[in-house]
């Protein structure tokens, strides 16, 4: 069977397409788009500005999220900062650099023409935020402040302390609270998307479930964008929210949108190490650590003498030996896989030997304990809670962990994935960050998605559809509505022993030693062989108490974690068939002798999408090639 | 460690709660708060019973959606969320008492999860500013000092928990909507609709049954996101302005 995946890249030269894709992508009247409904699932970065933006301009949205205010989606948590080529500390910064950055921090595996309308779009995401009342931080002067970022040599990442995320979230947050106080936007928190509804193929509604009755309702609309986030937490252990999940992505999958790279997942150098089995998340500490920290371990194997005790002569600060032009400052796939490899050689510290050092000790003679503190104080705070240790006084313990995911949802230039009318923003879509995304650009594309993409492209599709909006009386409805239903009976009928919780866990286990960091052919066979297993036990002893009609956070588990454990066969289905190392995919069959990943631009320039084909069935792997006119395919090197 | 808890549970509003017993075995003590319960719900279902309802998100302390009221303090004792809080700040042995946050205007859902969906509709009243994508100026026209984006920032780290209308004894949300009046009442974009913004939310707030200030503080003892309690005297000033403003 054949599957659509005309990227529809606008021709022209790169620099001119998105202008010209603008112009000439078809315009709603503003009494029309009073006509067409919306549906948005998600409320972080890309879908609260998509659902604002859109609002704002006259269409009929509703919103929705699991969690209990629109305002706790995970892209709160970020940290860093956000990219944008603005070149104001005229260090040599230009949307042509932050492209390139990007597509290289990419190890060459996305889209020119999506990666150079994102560096475009970045300068105006900066102004539309600033208008918002988000409080970046200043000079005295009252200029806008920049920091530098892994991957990059110039300083183009504004921020808002060590919060970034929260503040750029609440920026969109209160635009989409405008919208519905104005009445164009219907927010429903507490609301979990259970299936898309394909009405002739075009993606016509949702059904959801009210968390908190376990009402069952479906929802008509002219088109379904998804902003659901990412996958990572398909490792059990990862820096997303507990609540974070595949399920709305990989329940579209089902109905037929294809999974575009699932083995792309970014881990992050530096995380706070895994204390115990009770561990319920991974927290981060931001990379901008990394301008002032410098990350060390002890050169000899071994070595447990306090970090006190051994002399500087004796510590290898391995980033700055091996990558001396970018130092501390390598993007974050190679900062972690170094990580791996000193740790592998016995060379980690703190418990388990599963951790580097992150000193700040020179910085803090260089520049004072203060310059540190504002800088970083919420940070060092964090550090002090999560492991009761003063890091202005020693160095701070890092270990890397599962953090973002560059996989996602097929999807063209317009963001729409192969089933029309049915769009996908945010860390959900696969579209801009290739096979490693760099710091600071999940905020960029969350917001360039929502604020500046999807208010030109949703017009593609609506401008000829107009008025062929189903009711929920279709039949479609009703047999998703009862699929949906048989689905939740079938999680409450286990009635087995052993608790969700413990089957997510196993399942990040497997993930992480066969799937993780580092994957073999023979690594991934065998996870494709134990999946299955895990998956049969799931459904034959699984203990999900309790019944639909309450708030059950039991259930809503069993959904996600279900969904989790088909979804992690994928990934390792897309890691085995990609034989080559590239990005955050690192396939120890395919590296040089000193240790660096080996791409095989001649098999695997593409994109890998996945067509499902049933439950139990192997899925079948389809490619986009990827073309490469304006810049030259080189081996990334941060030496 | 073992610790004795007393925990509310409550099938739903419609129904009665009270507090049920239950012991905490053998917690690491690098457990965060919400661990040790995950490790009491799995004691929970082995034993054929159905787990604590309890809300969290991000558990790293910035998403505001975990609550809790641990010895009588929302977010306990600590400086920080219950997300954030270490099983090292407590005695083996002790007793813990672990309840909803409680204000009439966050009605019971279920066990220890409330419904603060009145916090969005104060902000949908007036906590924004009118800007629509496409007409901002460049980001470096709008001059701001440091003193003053600094100040703005300090406001605007809220994270929308509702400790502080947890904490007060009047269930007074002022601390919650003074943060957001000072964020952007520290700006110059913020200038234009400072007064009604002020206006709006206020009203708002009282509609949604939340009480007055009178200065017991104990809003910002408890705030996870340190607001300094200065704004809700901006939030106060900025309203007593607009009221007399408005009568003109």
């Amino acid at each position: 069977m054949s599957l659509n995946l005309d990227s529809k890249t606008p021709s022209g030269p790169l620099e001119k397409k998105w202008e010209q894709h603008k112009f000439e992508s078809k315009l709603i009247n503003p009494a029309n788009r009073r006509k067409f409904e919306v549906i948005v699932v998600g409320t972080g970065l890309a879908g609260a500005s998509a659902a604002a933006t859109l609002g704002e301009l006259g269409y009929k949205v509703k919103a929705f999220c699991f969690q209990d205010s629109p305002r706790r989606a995970h892209s709160i948590a970020a940290q860093g900062g956000i990219n944008a080529a603005k070149n104001y500390q005229n260090d040599g910064d230009s949307v042509h650099r932050l492209f390139y950055d990007t597509i290289k921090g990419g190890d060459f595996r996305s889209r020119e023409s999506n990666v150079h309308r994102l560096a475009e779009i970045s300068v105006s995401i900066i102004d539309h935020c600033v208008a918002l009342g988000v409080p970046f931080a200043r000079e005295y002067g009252g200029l806008l402040d920049n920091r530098s970022f892994g991957g990059a040599q110039v300083s183009r990442t504004f921020y808002a302390r060590g919060q970034t995320g929260q503040q750029l979230l609440l920026g969109a947050y209160s635009a989409l609270n405008r919208q519905i106080a104005a009445g164009s936007v219907e927010m429903f928190s507490r609301t979990e998307l259970m299936d898309i509804v394909l009405v002739d193929g075009h993606a016509k509604g949702i059904v959801t479930r009210d968390l908190t009755n376990g009402a069952i309702r479906t929802w008509a609309a002219d088109c379904v964008i998804m902003a659901t986030g990412g996958y990572g937490n398909v490792f059990y252990l990862s820096t997303n929210a507990k609540g974070s999940n595949v399920t709305a992505t990989y329940r579209a999958h089902r109905r037929g949108a294809a999974f575009a790279n699932p083995c792309y997942t970014q881990i992050h150098p530096t995380c706070i190490p895994v204390a115990g089995d009770h561990q319920s998340k991974l927290t981060l500490m931001s990379e901008s650590l990394r301008n002032d920290g410098r990350v060390w371990v002890p050169k000899k194997k071994g070595d447990t003498r306090p970090y006190s005790q051994i002399p500087e002569d004796e510590r290898d600060y391995y980033l700055e030996r091996k990558y001396p032009s970018f130092g501390n400052l390598a993007p974050r796939d190679i900062s972690s896989r170094s990580a791996k490899e000193v740790c592998d050689e016995g060379r980690g510290v703190g418990p388990g030997g599963l951790g580097v050092y992150l000193d700040f000790a020179d910085s803090i003679k260089r520049l004072g304990e203060d310059k540190i503190r504002e800088r970083y104080g919420n940070l060092f705070e964090m550090y002090h809670q999560i492991t009761g240790e003063n890091a202005y006084n020693g160095p701070m313990r890092i270990f890397p962990a599962v953090h973002y995911t560059m996989g996602g949802l097929w999807v063209d230039y317009n963001l729409m994935s192969n089933i029309p009318g049915l769009f996908v923003l945010g860390e959900a879509n696969f579209s801009d960050h290739g096979a490693n995304r760099l710091g600071a650009s999940a905020l960029m594309q969350g917001l360039a998605d929502g604020y500046f993409v999807i208010p030109y492209t949703i017009g593609n599709y609506l401008a000829p559809h107009v008025g062929e909006r189903p009711s929920t009386d279709h039949p479609a409805f009703k047999q998703t509505e009862a699929d949906v239903r048989a689905n939740i009976h079938k999680l409450l009928s286990i009635k087995g022993k052993r608790s969700v919780d413990s089957f997510h866990r196993e399942l990040g286990l497997i993930m992480w030693d066969h799937c993780g960091m580092a994957r073999t052919e023979k690594s991934l066979t065998r996870a494709l062989k134990r999946l299955p297993e895990l998956r049969q036990e799931f459904w034959q002893n699984a203990n999900v108490p309790g019944e639909n009609e309450s708030l059950n956070t039991s259930l809503e588990r069993a959904g996600r974690v279900a969904d989790f454990l088909e979804f992690g066969e994928l990934m390792c289905m897309d890691a085995l068939t990609r034989k080559e190392s590239c990005g955050g995919h690192f396939r120890e069959e395919y590296q040089t002798p000193d240790g660096e990943a080996v791409r095989n631009d001649a098999e695997y320039s593409h994109v890998a999408a996945w067509e499902y084909q049933g439950e139990g069935i192997a899925p079948i792997r389809h490619t986009e090639p990827l073309t490469f006119d304006n810049v030259k395919l080189a081996t990334r090197s941060y030496k | 460690m073992n610790l004795h808890l007393k925990v509310w549970r409550q099938k739903n509003a419609a129904t009665k709660g009270a507090l049920v017993s239950y012991e905490a075995r053998n917690i690491p003590e690098d457990c965060s708060f919400l661990e040790m319960l995950d490790l009491v719900n799995e004691d929970l279902l082995s034993r054929g019973e159905e787990p604590i309802a309890f809300d969290h998100d991000c558990r790293e302390g910035i998403c505001g959606m975990c609550s809790l009221t641990i010895n009588g303090i929302p977010h306990g004792t600590s400086d920080t969320t219950t997300c954030q809080l270490y099983m090292r700040k407590f005695k083996d042995g002790q007793t813990i008492y672990i309840e909803p946050f409680r204000a009439s205007a966050f009605p019971l859902l279920r066990d220890l999860s409330v419904n603060r969906s009145a916090f969005d509709r104060i902000q949908q009243a007036g906590g924004f500013i009118s800007a629509h994508v496409g007409a901002a100026p460049d980001g470096n026209a709008i001059l701001v000092p440091k003193t003053d984006a600094d100040h703005a920032m300090e406001a605007a780290a809220c994270i929308g928990c509702g400790a502080c209308a947890a904490a007060c004894p009047n269930a007074s949300a002022m601390l919650f909507v003074g943060a957001k009046v000072t964020h952007l009442a520290s700006l110059p974009q913020g200038q234009p609709e400072r007064e009604r913004r002020a206006l709006a939310m206020v009203r708002r707030m009282d509609a949604e049954g939340f009480g007055n200030c009178s200065n017991y503080l104990e809003c910002e003892a408890v705030c996870p996101a340190e607001i300094p309690a200065l704004v809700i005297g901006q939030l106060n000033r900025d309203y007593a302005h607009a009221l007399v403003k408005e009568s003109l």
